[in-house]
């Protein structure tokens, strides 16, 4: 536990100091920042809409959901963004070390490969966790405009948290997989362009079912990292998808463990 | 200390270690000789307990490196070739991470770490960025990380390579100032480091050990003939002539010294049981030559080592 909070500060503390947290936070932010103004512009102009036709004929239309519209659209695309954010964040972890050669150091010092890797797992977690919540502005500045201001109670935060928690994994699952991209090679680029191939290939998977539907289809559904992201974006926490991002992670952390074993025996 | 039983390491099909054993007492400084590529750090790598002999095995301070290697590595101070460091980080903050790492108690880290620091003369930049520090400064740090928390074993892996002399010799100080407290092996191909620093030495080559002694025996061993250079003013074909009479004499090699008149080097060898300089000075003397030099020479340690890993590739084909 000692040896994992060492790694843990360490770790932390190096993405801190340089700028690589901070440019992704940005990017991270940007990005989600336009696409929450584009949500919130169709939610506007679906508003309009229906107050229009509810003066002409009442009950033609309904009155549209905001945490739906904005807030699950917002999350939904927060996933594929992370498609690209978590490469980045997670390649150099063990690539740099692998090549600047304090792995064998730190592999010489007393202290369990396990403990290495779950150290790195949970600083890197960390990282992903404060850009996550920085994101939690807009569900807030959402109540106070559109539930406070223009009093319609249409922020539903438990629907909100259920789709933040089911982001978190998506990440929690993409860290898992570019850490262990990174602990295949001593090149950084290499690595996160290993977790990004991968990781785009799991995605696209998913439309396999759409070409060839049946029993290949909805294997290839199963197995896709986004398929399963589908329920926790209408704001269920199904334990079957929470599950599967779980087991996702632990496999290849896993692996990661064999990885950083296997390179021991090969010095 | 350190035992070392009939090591083997392979990669795929390639033999990196084969039968390597030895034996480092307490309180010893082991010098760790061989040309590039011959095994050095596969041999330290197993000993510190970072990747696992194919087999044989090693046992430190009482540890099998393949059974407990934790424990190895609690005892062991390593610093690995090239010195690798964490470039980021700020020395003391370096050298916090790496005491809790090694179980230094929280009590007594910061101890620790100013002893360290001490020792290596890098207190004064113990809150310098290390990526900012020079070449001997890095490798005192890396030595600082080393020598964190008293391990019993240094293993060093080419500590002075890279350095200029003066940094050199400090850190064979430090290292010699360690003889008797610490059991150290180093490794290096720099062979006048190994008579400085060193009480033993293993030399190493392909693989193999090909000689293992104390530095001083080492000589004698090998040495099936006397190196004696002259510098006479003569012609030199007649000293050629007049010199190779003399009995015991094995080999001559006269060369002329560039605008010195007359003057030849002649570098001889002669039977290891026979002292000829008497005959010599008296055969030089009796020509009418001048003698400007005689001179004994004792077989350097380079010389051992060409003479024994030549006869060892020499065995190999």
């Amino acid at each position: 536990m000692k040896n994992i909070l060492a790694v843990y500060n360490r770790e932390l503390r190096a993405f801190f100091f340089s700028p690589l947290a901070y440019v992704l936070y940005v990017l991270f932010l940007g990005i989600c920042s336009v696409f929450f103004l584009m949500y919130f512009n169709a939610y506007l102009g679906a508003s309009n809409q229906y107050m229009q036709m509810a003066s002409m004929q009442p009950g033609m239309m309904q009155l549209p959901n905001y945490t739906e519209v904005v807030m699950l659209g917002l999350t939904n695309v927060m996933t594929f963004v992370l498609l690209f954010i978590i490469p980045m964040l997670t390649m150099r972890l063990f690539a740099e070390e692998k090549k600047m050669g304090t792995l064998e150091l730190i592999m010489t010092y007393p202290i369990k490969d396990s403990e290495l890797l779950v150290g790195k797992y949970m600083a890197v977690l960390t990282v992903f966790a404060g850009m996550l919540a920085l994101t939690l502005f807009y569900p807030i500045i959402s109540y106070l405009v559109v539930d406070v201001w223009a009093g319609l109670p249409q922020t539903f935060f438990p629907t909100i948290f259920a789709s933040y928690f089911g982001v978190f994994l998506v990440g929690a699952a993409f860290l898992s997989f570019g850490l262990f991209a990174s602990s295949l090679t001593e090149n950084q680029i290499i690595a996160g362009l290993i977790s990004f191939a991968v990781l785009l290939v799991m995605w696209m998977i998913g439309f396999v079912d759409e070409i060839q539907p049946g029993i290949i289809g909805q294997i290839c559904n199963e197995i896709s990292v986004f398929s399963h992201f589908e329920e926790f974006a209408k704001g269920v926490i199904d334990t079957r998808h929470t599950a599967y991002y779980i087991l996702f992670s632990a496999f290849f952390l896993f692996f990661t463990l064999r990885v950083l074993d296997s390179n021991r025996w090969r010095g | 200390m350190i035992t070392v039983e009939k090591l083997r390491k392979t990669f795929n099909r390639f033999t990196a270690v084969d039968d390597v054993s030895f034996h480092v007492k307490e309180g010893e400084i082991l010098g760790f000789l061989g040309p590039n590529g011959a095994g050095k750090t596969t041999t330290m790598r197993i000993i510190t307990g970072y990747t696992p002999p194919s087999g044989g095995t090693a046992i430190v301070d009482g540890h099998d490196v393949k059974d407990d290697p934790l424990a190895v590595r609690q005892v062991i101070g390593y610093l690995p070739e090239n010195t690798p460091l964490y470039l980021d980080m700020d020395v003391a903050g370096f050298l916090r991470f790496a005491a809790k790492i090694k179980g230094i108690a929280a009590s007594e880290r910061d101890a620790a770490i100013r002893e360290a620091l001490e020792e290596t003369g890098t207190a004064s930049v113990a809150n310098r960025t290390i990526g900012k520090l020079s070449k001997g400064y890095r490798q005192r740090v890396g030595l600082a990380q080393a020598l964190l928390g008293n391990p019993k074993v240094l293993i060093l892996d080419e500590p002075t390579v890279g350095l200029d002399p003066n940094q050199i010799r400090e850190i064979r100080d430090l290292i010699r100032s360690m003889a008797g407290k610490r059991t150290v092996i180093l490794s290096t191909h720099i062979l006048p480091e190994v008579s400085m620093v060193c009480d033993r030495v293993v030399i190493i080559n392909n693989g193999h050990i090909v000689a293992a002694d104390a530095v001083s025996d080492l000589s004698s061993r090998v040495s099936n003939s006397k190196r004696i250079r002259l510098v006479v003013e003569a012609p030199a074909a007649e000293i050629n002539l007049a010199l190779s009479e003399i009995q015991g004499v094995q080999k001559i090699e006269t060369v002329e010294l560039p605008g010195a008149g007359s003057q030849c080097q002649i570098n001889l060898q002669s039977a290891p049981d026979a002292d000829i300089r008497p005959e010599l000075s008296n055969r030089i003397v009796g020509k009418g030559w001048q003698l400007y030099e005689i001179r004994s020479m004792d077989p350097t340690l380079e010389d051992i080592f060409v003479e024994i890993v030549a006869g060892d590739k020499g065995a190999v084909q």
